[in-house]
C-alpha cells in the first residue's frame, strides 16, 4: 500500500483498477524490486512473450487473408525475435541481476539493440530500430493491461491513470466505465480537471510520480475530496474508503434534494445558476443537477472527437440536441476555441514557440473562414429551435468582435437567400479572457450583448502564469488583486452599459468565491453541472448585504494569501460541511 | 556421437547487406539442423540461430562472415549457408531464389 498526495481538483471517491495511458514517447520509469518478486517479473516477462507472440501471430494470419506481402514480412521477422529465446534471456536475466520490473527490463533491452540499430552507419540496417521499437510496444502493451490502446473500447470500470491527458485523449473516454482520473502534471484548472468535474467523477493531479508507482491492473482509491491516491490498499484501508464514499454520497443527495428550488439569497436575489458542457449528453446532467441553462457549451469536441472535420449537419446536430433539452432557456454556443493546447485533427498548426499566445481561438477562426461560417450557420439554423446565443472566445480588441460580427452577418445574408429560418435577434456575447478585453470593456459592451468572464485564462494572461506548470503553477490564483481589478472592471462597465455579465471559469464553482463574486455584483454563474447544487445552497444561505462586505474588504486587500485565507474562512461559516 | 567442426568464409556481396529478411531466412535454415553454429563478423561471434545476434553483427556489403558448425551434420548445415549467402547475393535471380524459398 502506497498512499500519494497531490491537489484535488474534482470531488468524489472511487475505487477500481488503474488503466495506465501513455503518451508515444513515455518513458518506462526505472523501478526496483525485492529480490523476492524477481521470480514473479520473470514470469510476468515470460508471459508477456507469450501473449505478444500469440498477438502478432493472429495479425499475421490476418494479413495472409488480406494479402498484403510486406506488412506479413514485417510480422514474419517480428515473431522471430519475439520467439528467440537469446532475447528473451536477456530480459529476465537483466530483471534477475538488477532486481528491476519486468516493464523496465524489457524497454532497457529492447531500446538497447534500437540504439545499437540507429548508430549504425548503413541506412537500411539502422532503420530497423523502428522495428525493435514496435517490438517493445507490443510487449509493455501486455505488461501494462490488455485495454491500454482501446480506451473507447472499455468494458469495465477503470480509474485513469496518466503523466498527463491531452484533449485528444479524453475526448474518446468511453464514459461508462471511467470511474477516476489521476495524473503526474496538471493544476486546478489542466484539462484534467475541467474534464474529470464535467463528468462528476474525482480527479486528483499534480501526484508527480504517480506512473512510478502504479502499474497497470493494480488497484487504486482516488479520494477528489481530500488529494489523495493510494496504490494497493489494504482491505482495513478499502473497508474505510467505501463507508466514506457512502458518507459523501450521502451529502450529495442532501444537496440534490434542493435541485428543485431557486437559487435565491435569503434576502431575495435571485441568482441564475447555467451548466458548462462539452459534449450534447451533458445537457441531461445540467438539468438534473438544477441549472437554468448552458451558459458555456464548449464546441472544440467536435472537432477533437473525429478524424475528419465535421459537418455544417454535424454541428446543427449537437446542437440541436442541446437546445431541444432547454427549449425556451438559454444555450451559449462558444465558437470553437482551437489552438494553444487543443489541436484539430486535418489542420495541424506548424508549431508556434509560444502557442497560448499564438493563433488560437478567435484567430484562429477568423484566419479559417470557411471552418468558422461552418459552424456559424449550424448555430444559426440551431437558433429556431429555442434560445440560442452566440459567444466569441479570446477577444482582445474591438476589431477582433466587429470582424466575427462582420462574418455572423455574412452568413445571415446566406441564409436569408435560401430562406433558411434563424433567429434574426439572436444575442451576441463575448468572453472576456484577456486583460486588454477587461480594461477596454467599456468599448466592447457598446457592441456586445452580453459579457461573459473566462477567469482560467484571465488569471493566465495577467499574472503570466502557465497554469499548467508546476514550477510556478503556485502563481496561478484568481484571488489575486490584479485578477480581481480587473473582474471588478469588467462588471462595472457592464452594468454602466445595462448588458449582462457572467462569470464562466472556474471561479464560479470554487465555493469560497461565492460570496466575493455576488458581492462585485455577478448574478449569473455558469459552472461544471456536477457542482451546480453545491454553490445552490451556498447562495441560499448567504445574504447579498454580508457579500457586500466581503467584496469591500477584499478589495481593500493586496495579498493574494491574505485575501484567499479569509475568502475561506468566510465561505466556511457558511457551509461548514463543504469544506 | 561423432564430433565434427566445420567453417566456412563468405562474403555478402548483396547491396543491402544481410538485412531482416536474408537474416530472418539464413536463422529459419540455422534452426533446421541441429548442430551448434556461430557466425562472426571478425569481432564479434554470435549464436546463428538467434535473429537478434544475426542481425546486430549489421553485416553490410562486403564483411567476410565466418561461420562455424560443430555436431550432428556440421557440414549439411555450413554448405547449405553457404550457398544460401552465395546464391542471395546476385539481386534478380537471388530475389527469385528467395520468391521459391517462400513459396516452398
Amino acid at each position: 500500500m502506497e498512499i500519494k498526495k497531490g491537489i484535488a481538483v474534482s470531488p468524489g471517491i472511487s475505487i477500481a483498477k488503474s488503466l495506465i495511458i501513455d503518451s508515444e514517447d513515455y518513458r518506462i520509469p526505472r523501478r526496483s524490486i525485492n529480490p523476492s518478486q524477481r521470480i514473479t517479473e520473470i514470469q510476468r516477462v515470460r508471459n508477456a512473450f507469450r501473449d505478444a507472440i500469440s498477438e502478432l501471430t493472429e495479425l499475421e494470419q490476418a494479413q495472409d487473408q488480406t494479402g498484403g506481402g510486406r506488412i506479413k514480412d514485417i510480422f514474419a521477422v517480428h515473431l522471430r525475435y519475439l520467439r528467440d529465446r537469446s532475447l528473451r534471456r536477456k530480459v529476465t536475466d537483466l530483471v534477475h541481476s538488477e532486481s528491476i520490473t519486468a516493464e523496465y527490463a524489457v524497454s532497457s533491452v529492447l531500446r538497447q539493440i534500437a540504439a545499437h540499430f540507429s548508430g549504425l552507419k548503413d541506412h537500411y540496417i539502422s532503420e530497423r530500430a523502428a522495428d525493435i521499437y514496435d517490438m517493445e510496444r507490443r510487449l509493455l502493451k501486455q505488461l501494462l493491461g490488455h485495454k491500454k490502446e482501446n480506451i473507447e473500447h472499455l468494458s469495465e470500470e477503470v480509474a485513469i491513470v496518466a503523466r498527463e491527458l491531452s484533449p485528444t485523449q479524453t475526448a474518446s473516454f468511453n464514459k461508462n466505465f471511467i470511474k477516476g482520473l489521476a495524473t503526474d502534471a496538471g493544476g486546478r484548472t489542466s484539462h484534467t480537471a475541467i474534464v474529470a468535474r464535467s463528468l462528476g467523477i474525482p480527479a486528483v493531479v499534480a501526484l508527480e510520480d504517480l506512473t512510478e508507482i502504479v502499474r497497470g491492473g493494480d488497484t487504486v482509491i482516488i479520494d477528489g475530496n481530500r488529494g489523495i491516491v493510494i496504490v494497493n490498499p489494504d482491505d482495513e484501508t478499502i473497508k474505510q474508503y467505501q463507508e466514506y464514499s457512502r458518507e459523501f454520497i450521502e451529502l450529495e443527495h442532501k444537496l440534490d434534494a434542493i435541485k428543485e428550488e431557486p437559487a435565491i439569497t435569503r434576502d431575495g436575489v435571485k441568482v441564475t445558476l447555467l451548466g458548462n458542457i462539452e459534449f450534447p449528453d451533458e445537457a441531461e446532467s445540467v438539468l438534473q443537477k438544477g441549472g437554468d441553462g448552458i451558459g458555456l457549451y464548449r464546441t472544440e469536441f467536435l472537432y477533437l472527437n473525429s478524424p475528419t472535420e465535421p459537418t455544417e449537419q454535424d454541428h446543427y446536430d449537437a446542437y440541436a440536441e442541446t437546445v431541444r433539452v432547454f427549449k425556451h432557456r438559454p444555450v451559449i454556443i462558444r465558437t470553437v476555441d482551437l489552438g494553444a493546447d487543443k489541436y484539430t485533427q486535418s489542420k495541424r498548426f506548424a508549431p508556434e514557440p509560444n502557442p497560448f499566445l499564438g493563433l488560437r481561438s478567435i484567430r484562429f477562426c477568423l484566419q479559417n473562414l470557411t471552418m468558422f461560417k461552418t459552424q456559424l450557420r449550424a448555430i444559426l439554423r440551431a437558433s429556431v429551435l429555442g434560445e440560442v446565443r452566440i459567444m466569441f472566445p479570446l477577444i482582445t480588441n474591438q476589431q477582433e468582435m466587429m470582424q466575427a460580427k462582420m462574418i455572423l452577418r455574412d452568413v445571415m445574408e446566406d441564409l436569408d437567400e435560401e430562406s433558411i429560418a434563424y433567429n434574426k435577434d439572436i444575442q451576441v456575447g463575448i468572453m472576456i479572457e484577456t486583460p486588454s478585453a477587461a480594461l477596454t470593456a467599456s468599448t466592447l459592451a457598446r457592441d456586445a450583448d452580453f459579457f461573459s468572464i473566462g477567469t482560467n485564462d484571465l488569471t493566465q494572461y495577467t499574472l503570466a502564469v502557465d497554469r499548467g506548470n508546476e514550477l510556478v503553477s503556485t502563481l496561478y490564483s484568481a484571488a489575486d488583486p490584479a485578477v480581481l481589478r480587473l473582474i471588478r472592471t469588467v462588471i462595472q462597465d457592464a452594468h454602466k452599459s445595462q448588458i449582462d455579465v457572467a462569470i464562466c471559469g472556474e471561479t464560479a464553482s470554487e465555493p469560497e468565491y461565492i460570496m466575493l463574486l455576488l458581492g462585485m455584483g455577478i448574478r449569473t454563474l455558469s459552472l461544471t453541472p456536477p457542482m451546480i447544487p453545491e454553490i445552490k445552497q451556498i447562495i441560499r444561505s448567504v445574504n447579498i448585504e454580508n457579500c457586500n462586505n466581503v467584496a469591500r474588504e477584499v478589495l481593500s486587500m493586496n495579498s493574494e494569501r491574505q485575501i484567499s485565507s479569509y475568502l475561506r474562512n468566510a465561505a466556511r461559516k457558511i457551509l461548514p460541511e463543504a469544506f | 556421437m561423432e564430433k565434427t567442426i566445420y567453417e566456412t568464409v563468405v562474403e555478402i556481396k548483396e547491396t543491402d547487406g544481410l538485412h531482416m529478411q536474408p537474416a530472418m531466412r539464413f536463422v529459419d535454415l540455422a534452426n533446421q539442423f541441429s548442430c551448434d553454429i556461430t557466425v562472426s563478423n571478425g569481432k564479434d561471434t554470435v549464436d546463428g540461430k538467434s535473429i537478434m545476434q544475426i542481425t546486430m553483427l549489421a553485416a553490410v556489403r562486403g564483411t567476410k562472415l565466418t561461420i562455424r558448425a560443430e555436431g550432428t551434420e556440421a557440414e549439411k548445415a555450413i554448405n547449405a549457408l553457404r550457398e544460401f549467402l552465395e546464391e542471395q547475393i546476385s539481386d534478380e535471380k537471388g530475389q527469385d531464389k528467395q520468391e521459391n524459398l517462400k513459396n516452398e
